[in-house]
C-alpha cells in the first residue's frame, strides 16, 4: 500500500493506491451475477454454507489488490500455463489478473535489472503483507547454486530474501510443493521443495503437475475473504481441494466396484468407459480436485479422456513406479531379485543337502561291526 | 515419514527384501529336502511310485471321511478359509497385476465384489478357527506360540487388505502400505515356520503316496 511505503530515495514515484478487487472486476466487465456465482462456488468448495457467499462477495469487493511476487525456479512454466490459459475471461482468470502481480518472470514486460527492481519495490512497499507464489523447485543450500540462477542471484538466495518479509508462501505445482521432476531420482541438481527451506512462514502447497487453476484462485479468495489461510492436510495442501481422493470422486468408480476394467487403451472396456486401474490409474492414492472441478473450464479431465491418473499431486510421483503400471505393481525389477535370491536358495539348499548326505555316508563308513564275544569282552 | 514415503518404502526396498528372504528361504528348504533323497529300496516295485505320489498329492485335497466325522468343524472351517485365502491371493485384480509384473504370467481374475465377499468369509473363518483353538482344551494344550504367530500374520494380511479395499484407513497410501507390509511379514515368516507347509505339504504328500504306490497299495 502506498501509505505504508517507506521514503523513497531512488527518485522513482511511490506506488499509487491500488483499486479494490470489486472495481477491477467491474472495469473488466464481470457481471454481478457471474461474480456471485464465483463466490457461491468458492463457498461450496470450502465446505461453507451457501449463506457465506454474500460475505465472501463483500470481502472480495472491498479487498485491496494484494501484492503477489511470483518466483519461478526449476520449472517448466506448465503451472503458469495452467493458471493463465482460459478460453473466456472467467472470474477466476480475472481474480488472477487483478491481484497485483508485481513480479512474474514469464508474464512481466520488464527484464533484467528492471525486473529485479520491481521485485524489490513490491517487497519494500508491502513488507509483511505480500504473498509469495513459488513455482519450481530449487537447488538446496548444499547443492551447486549454479544449477538455477536469475539475474545472477541463486534461487536459494532469492527465495530466502523474498520470503523474509512475506505474509505467506504459496508453493504452486508439485515441483515447488514436493520437489517434483527436478528432485526425481537421482536428483542431479540437489533440488528441494519450498517447505524444505521455509520453516518460519506459513507454506501452502497447491500441488499438481500442473495444479487445477481454480485451486489457486480459491486459496487466494479465501485469504482475501477471511484474512487467514485455509485449513491444510498433512502435506500442507488446502483440505477443501485435496481432502478427497480422485478414486472416491471418480465417475468411473462404479466400474471399479463392479470389477469392470479396461485392459488396453483400445479394447471394448476402454470404449465403454470402464475403470482404468489396470492401465495404471493412480486415482486411489491421489488427492486432488480434478474429478470434481475438471479442466479447461469444466470440459473434461484426464480420466474422462481415457488416460489413467498419474498421481501428479502426490509427493515423489515421478519415482512411484511406471505411469502405466497398476498401483499394486512395485517399482524396480522384482523378477530379477526373485531369480537371484532363488538361485542362491537352490545353491545353499543343494549344499546343505549334499553335506547332510556325506555326513550320513561317513557315519555309515565308520560303523564297525562287532561280534557278541567282543561285546561281552567290553562288558 | 509421510504416508507416501511409507508406501514407497513398503512397495520398493522392503518388498524386494521380503521377496529375497522368501525365495531364498523356501528354495533352501525345498532343495535340501530333495537333495537328501530317499534311502534305496531293494524290493521289487509292485506299482508306480510316481503315479502313486501324484495321485496322493491330489487325493489329500478331499476330506477324509474319518477325519470329517471326528472333527467336522476343523475340516469345514479349515477348507473354507484356505480356499478363501487362495482366491483372494491369486484372483484379485491388483494381485494378478503384481504377479504379472513379477513373474511375467497372468490369468483371469474375479470381479472385486466377489473377492470382497470371499475375504469377509475368510476373515470370519479365521476368527472362528482361533476361537475354536482357544475354547477346546486339547487344541489349546497342543498350540505353541508359533501357531498363534502364523494365525496372526495370516489374519493381518487379510484384514489389512480388506480395510485398504474399503478405504477404511486414511489416507489411502497409508492403508495400502500397511497391507503391503503385512504381506511382507507373511513372506519373511513363511520359510521359517509352519507356513512353509504351503510348499512342503505337497512334498510330504508325494513321498507318502510314492511309498504306497511302489508297494501297489492305496494310500
Amino acid at each position: 500500500m502506498a501509505t505504508a511505503s517507506p521514503q523513497r530515495t531512488d527518485g522513482r514515484p511511490a506506488p499509487t493506491p491500488q483499486p479494490t478487487l470489486g472495481e477491477s472486476l467491474r472495469r473488466n466487465g464481470v457481471s454481478r451475477r457471474g461474480f456471485m456465482q464465483f463466490c457461491a462456488a468458492t463457498a461450496s468448495l470450502m465446505a461453507l454454507p451457501p449463506s457465506m457467499a454474500p460475505a465472501i462477495a463483500a470481502a472480495l469487493e472491498s479487498a485491496r489488490r494484494p501484492s503477489v511476487i511470483w518466483l519461478s525456479f526449476q520449472e517448466c512454466t506448465g503451472c503458469t500455463e495452467s493458471l493463465t490459459r482460459s478460453f473466456s475471461p472467467t472470474v477466476e482468470n480475472l481474480i488472477l489478473d487483478t491481484i497485483s502481480l508485481d513480479y512474474h518472470h514469464t508474464l512481466q514486460a520488464a527484464a533484467g535489472d528492471a525486473a529485479e527492481h520491481a521485485r524489490e519495490e513490491a517487497m519494500h512497499a508491502n513488507a509483511g503483507e505480500y504473498l509469495v507464489v513459488v513455482d519450481g523447485s530449487l537447488p538446496g543450500p548444499k547443492a551447486n547454486p549454479g544449477y538455477s540462477t536469475i539475474a545472477g542471484i541463486s534461487n536459494y538466495d532469492m527465495l530466502m530474501e523474498t520470503v523474509a518479509d512475506a505474509a505467506a508462501v504459496i508453493a504452486v505445482g508439485s515441483c515447488a510443493a514436493f520437489g517434483g521432476l527436478p528432485k526425481a531420482d537421482p536428483n542431479p541438481s540437489g533440488a528441494v521443495s519450498v517447505q524444505d527451506l521455509i520453516k518460519d512462514k506459513p507454506v501452502i502447497n497447491v500441488s499438481g503437475c500442473p495444479p487445477v487453476p481454480m485451486v489457486i484462485t480459491g486459496v487466494l479468495a479465501q485469504y482475501l475473504t477471511f484474512g487467514k489461510l485455509p485449513e491444510l492436510d498433512q502435506y500442507n495442501r488446502p483440505l477443501a481441494f485435496f481432502g478427497q481422493s480422485i478414486h472416491d470422486r471418480c465417475y468411473r468408480r462404479p466400474f471399479y466396484d463392479k470389477g469392470l476394467f479396461a485392459e488396453t487403451f483400445d479394447d471394448e472396456g476402454a470404449k465403454k468407459g470402464w475403470c482404468l486401474y489396470r492401465l495404471g490409474c493412480k486415482g486411489p492414492m491421489t488427492y486432488n480436485a480434478c474429478a470434481t472441478m475438471k479442466w479447461n473450464g469444466g470440459v473434461s479431465w484426464p480420466v474422462e479422456s481415457g488416460a489413467p491418473c498419474l498421481g501428479c499431486s502426490e509427493p515423489d510421483f515421478w519415482d512411484a513406479g511406471g505411469f502405466y503400471d497398476a498401483l499394486s505393481v512395485p517399482p524396480g525389477r522384482s523378477g530379477d531379485m526373485l531369480l537371484a535370491a532363488g538361485a542362491a536358495g537352490v545353491a545353499v539348499g543343494t549344499g546343505a543337502g549334499l553335506l547332510a548326505r556325506s555326513k550320513a555316508r561317513t557315519a555309515e563308513k565308520q560303523h564297525e561291526t562287532v561280534t557278541a564275544e567282543q561285546l561281552e569282552e567290553k562288558l | 515419514m509421510t504416508a507416501m514415503e511409507f508406501l514407497m518404502l513398503t512397495k520398493g526396498p522392503l518388498f524386494q527384501a521380503a521377496l529375497a528372504v522368501f525365495a531364498l528361504g523356501v528354495l533352501v528348504r525345498l532343495v535340501e529336502i530333495f537333495a537328501l533323497g530317499r534311502a534305496h529300496n531293494y524290493a521289487a516295485p509292485r506299482g508306480s511310485a510316481v503315479a502313486g505320489g501324484l495321485r496322493t498329492m491330489y487325493k489329500r485335497f478331499e476330506p477324509n471321511p474319518g477325519t470329517f466325522k471326528a472333527a467336522p468343524f476343523d475340516v469345514v472351517v479349515g477348507m473354507v478359509w484356505h480356499i478363501g485365502f487362495i482366491i483372494a491371493l491369486l484372483l484379485f485384480i491388483p494381485h494378478v497385476e503384481l504377479i504379472k509384473s513379477t513373474f511375467g504370467i497372468a490369468w483371469p481374475a474375479l470381479p472385486n465384489p466377489v473377492v470382497d465377499a470371499v475375504t469377509a468369509i475368510t476373515l470370519l473363518g479365521l476368527i472362528a478357527a482361533l476361537v475354536h483353538r482357544l475354547a477346546q482344551p486339547v487344541k489349546r494344550f497342543l498350540s505353541t506360540p508359533e501357531d498363534y504367530l502364523i494365525w496372526g500374520v495370516t489374519f493381518l494380511v487379510m484384514l489389512t487388505g480388506w480395510l485398504a479395499y474399503h478405504r477404511m484407513i486414511n489416507p489411502y497410501p497409508l492403508a495400502l502400505g500397511i497391507h503391503i507390509l503385512a504381506a511382507e511379514i507373511f513372506l519373511v515368516v513363511l520359510p521359517f515356520t509352519k507356513l512353509s507347509h504351503i510348499f512342503t505339504a505337497f512334498v510330504a504328500r508325494y513321498y507318502n503316496g510314492a511309498i504306497f504306490g511302489r508297494k501297489g497299495v492305496q494310500s
